[in-house]
């Protein structure tokens, strides 16, 4: 007790500063120690390389009209990527917003699959039994709940699986959120709420979305531990991600972390940032590009090179190439198959409107 | 056989499942070591612990969200949501999320979870506790309709909605759980979904009904037989899925038909069986179809709660309007 009346808690004046390993230039800070051995480097760095060729023909293909609109990962690949490495496929949910492809196709989700859901093909909503994945989720924040469920449940059966749910500085809005975290801490669920502040909801800017100074501050408010890590650089988002799960395998429950990144591109390929991302702050966060870090790390350690990188690049390109192929190739929906799959068994309903529809 | 109250049959069908299928678990608002609030759940944490009957905090969003994550790791969530009212507080994760989760998945991620809610008036509940929102949820895509009115089918019905492959609404009529008494058998049954119940066999009018409305018939059906007139009433039980063979077969025996419910009338489930009847048994009527529901108001506060839902002299009025009517 006391009867001092000053407001115990208070923001704190200013963000902390974010966990950083490596530099923009991709130089490994003093004392710092990767979770990550070179040769997992190298394979993040591919899926980082795969996810934004990925999109590069996405987009191509919906300027042509072959392709829906849809949300790109540009600028966010160590964001998505740090946490699908720290997760073990086997044992582990990984659960998406919309922007995180490389993450679910690391975690065996098919690459075919996510093609086919950006051209909107029903067949692209399937996931396969064993990949511990959910489907992208449009409304956002709402599969926050969905992720502490799945960790919580793996929980109750004695497993020791952990949940990753990804989701963004706009969707920390959200009641889903709120109401997530809270029973996450409660329930002590092996789940990580990754929040990848990428600055932008659409148009909505950061500052618009809280008051508060660090959006990981929050943590503590919900009885659990929060980590604001340098959303561009792989080496730390994956070390911080890796500590989470283990205090989450080790029955320490939830973490939130918040991963400071920029959305470079376009909030979906139906938007235009020229109307409001100032042009000098893109180009600052242009040159902390979390690819071209990797590389400059790798090769600090005699492991890249200028050659290595347009191999890279080459190999990634016609694999993504052959999947957009595949895609185009597959076989168009019947129209039967906006009846199926509502129910396990057609009601009665659905089962005369399939009849006279198609019918006639 | 044992005679028991709704709530009984409830909590008993929850109890035997739980007891059968052990990845069967019980989620919500005070509903483990209080019992809940109507005592669904009364003694179940102490048998079966707080793993399996679990206190949640008071977020119906993260209630239903994280059931749709238990159940795709493989557990089978019983959620009870405190009054169906509060379902506004979780609206998109039961229809859009859980709702569309085998659809949108082409049948990869089912999602096998009953959602148990108490709805209806007459028992001077504060404000949002009434409503009845079936029609809702209804026109919803991907969610079952439940909505008991005995004791036997309420543990049949529910029995049949844990085991069943889809997201089940079931809604309890608040004002039957200790009115509605019944013989109801100790062992193993179920009463399968899309059955309508004859409630009573007759040949001048046809009254359709469902759960808290349907004491409201049974009156009516005794005046009516009081006044020599031979209703034959019907409960349908489930709306989704509807017994439409059913429906139809009743209504053409009179050629007159009534439907009676608690919510608004304005796009109410009434509507949808009117459309129907209009569609299928068009030739067989000798009279205008007529629905006796709620006004197209908010449930109101209890004092007057009386004046809001229909009643048995409504139904009285409908049924003398389409016997005279030619």
């Amino acid at each position: 007790m006391t009867t001092n009346t000053t407001p115990q808690f208070v923001p704190d004046a200013r963000p902390v500063p974010p966990i950083r390993l490596l530099s923009p230039d991709g130089v490994l800070a003093d004392g710092a120690e990767p979770a990550m051995d070179d040769a997992t480097v190298i394979e993040s760095l591919r899926y980082m390389v795969y996810g934004r060729a990925f999109d590069v023909k996405s987009f191509s293909l919906q300027r042509q009209g072959k392709l829906g609109t849809f949300a790109p990962l540009v600028g966010q690949e160590a964001s998505i990527m740090g946490p699908a490495f720290a997760t073990d496929p086997a044992r582990d949910w990984l659960v998406p917003q919309y922007r995180e492809a490389p993450a679910l196709i690391r975690h065996g989700h098919s690459a075919l699959r996510v093609a086919l859901y950006r051209m909107g093909h029903p067949e692209g909503g399937r996931i396969d039994a064993n990949v511990k994945v959910m489907q992208f989720n449009i409304s956002l924040a709402a599969q926050v709940p969905h992720a502490v469920g799945l960790g919580w449940g793996m929980r109750l059966q004695g497993q020791d699986g952990v949940a990753v749910g990804y989701f963004g500085d706009g969707a920390s809005s959200e009641g889903d959120f709120h109401e997530a975290a809270n029973l996450a801490g409660v329930m002590k669920a092996p789940v990580i709420l990754f929040l990848q502040n990428n600055q932008w909801a659409i148009s909505t800017p950061r500052e618009i979305q809280s008051n508060a100074t660090d959006l990981a501050a929050r943590a503590p408010g919900y009885g659990m531990p929060g980590v604001s890590v340098d959303g561009n650089d792989l080496l730390a988002v994956h070390k911080v991600t890796a500590e989470a799960v283990e205090r989450a395998r080790a029955g320490e429950g939830p973490t939130l972390i918040e991963a400071h990144t920029f959305r470079m591109w376009a909030h979906t390929t139906a938007d235009d940032p020229t109307r409001y991302v100032d042009p000098e702050v893109k180009e600052r966060w242009a040159k902390r590009d979390p690819i071209e870090r990797v590389r400059k790390y790798l090769a600090a350690k005699g492991l890249w090179d200028d050659e290595r990188t347009e191999a890279m690049q080459a190999e990634v390109e016609a694999e993504v190439e052959d999947v957009f192929v595949q895609a185009a190739r597959y076989p168009d929906a019947a129209p039967d198959e906006v009846y199926a799959h509502t129910f396990a068994e057609d009601s009665p309903a659905i089962a005369r409107q399939r009849e006279w529809h198609l019918g006639g | 056989m044992a005679v028991m109250t709704m709530i009984d049959a409830i909590r008993q069908a929850m109890l035997d499942e739980m007891e059968r299928d052990d990845r069967v678990i019980l989620m919500g608002q005070d509903i483990g070591h209080l019992g809940g609030v109507f005592r669904a759940t009364d003694g179940l944490q102490q048998r079966f612990t707080s793993k399996r009957v679990i206190d949640t905090p008071l977020a119906e969003s993260v209630i239903m969200g994280s059931a749709y994550g238990l159940a795709l790791t493989g557990l089978v969530p019983v959620v009870e949501i405190q009054f169906l009212g509060f379902t506004q507080n979780c609206f998109h994760q039961i229809c859009q999320q859980v709702g569309r989760s085998r659809f949108r998945t082409r049948g990869d991620h089912p999602a096998q979870i009953t959602i148990r809610s108490p709805f209806g008036g007459n028992v001077r509940t504060p404000e949002f506790h009434s409503d009845s929102m079936e029609a809702v949820f209804a026109q919803s895509t991907g969610l079952k309709i439940v909505m008991p009115s005995t004791a036997y089918d309420a543990k049949g019905l529910l029995l049949e909605a844990i085991r069943d492959p889809d997201p089940v609404m079931f809604f309890e009529p608040l004002r039957g759980y200790r009115l509605q008494i019944d013989d109801v058998p100790e062992g193993d049954y179920t009463v399968p979904f899309g059955k309508l119940r004859v409630m009573s066999e007759g040949d001048d009018v046809t009254l359709v009904t469902w759960s808290a409305s349907v004491p409201v018939v049974e009156a009516a059906v005794k005046q009516l037989a009081e006044r020599g007139i031979s209703a034959h009433a019907v409960d349908l039980r489930t709306l989704v899925p509807l017994d439409e063979a059913g429906l139809v077969e009743a209504v053409e025996r009179t050629g007159r038909c009534v439907v009676v419910h608690e919510g608004p009338a304005t796009a109410g489930f009434g509507a949808e069986v009117i459309a129907l009847l209009q569609e299928q048994a068009f030739y067989s009527l000798e009279a205008p179809l007529r629905r006796v529901t709620a006004p197209d108001t908010p449930y109101p506060m209890p004092g007057i709660e009386q004046h809001y839902i229909p009643a048995t002299s409504l139904v009285m009025r409908a049924v003398q309007e389409v016997l005279t009517d030619r």
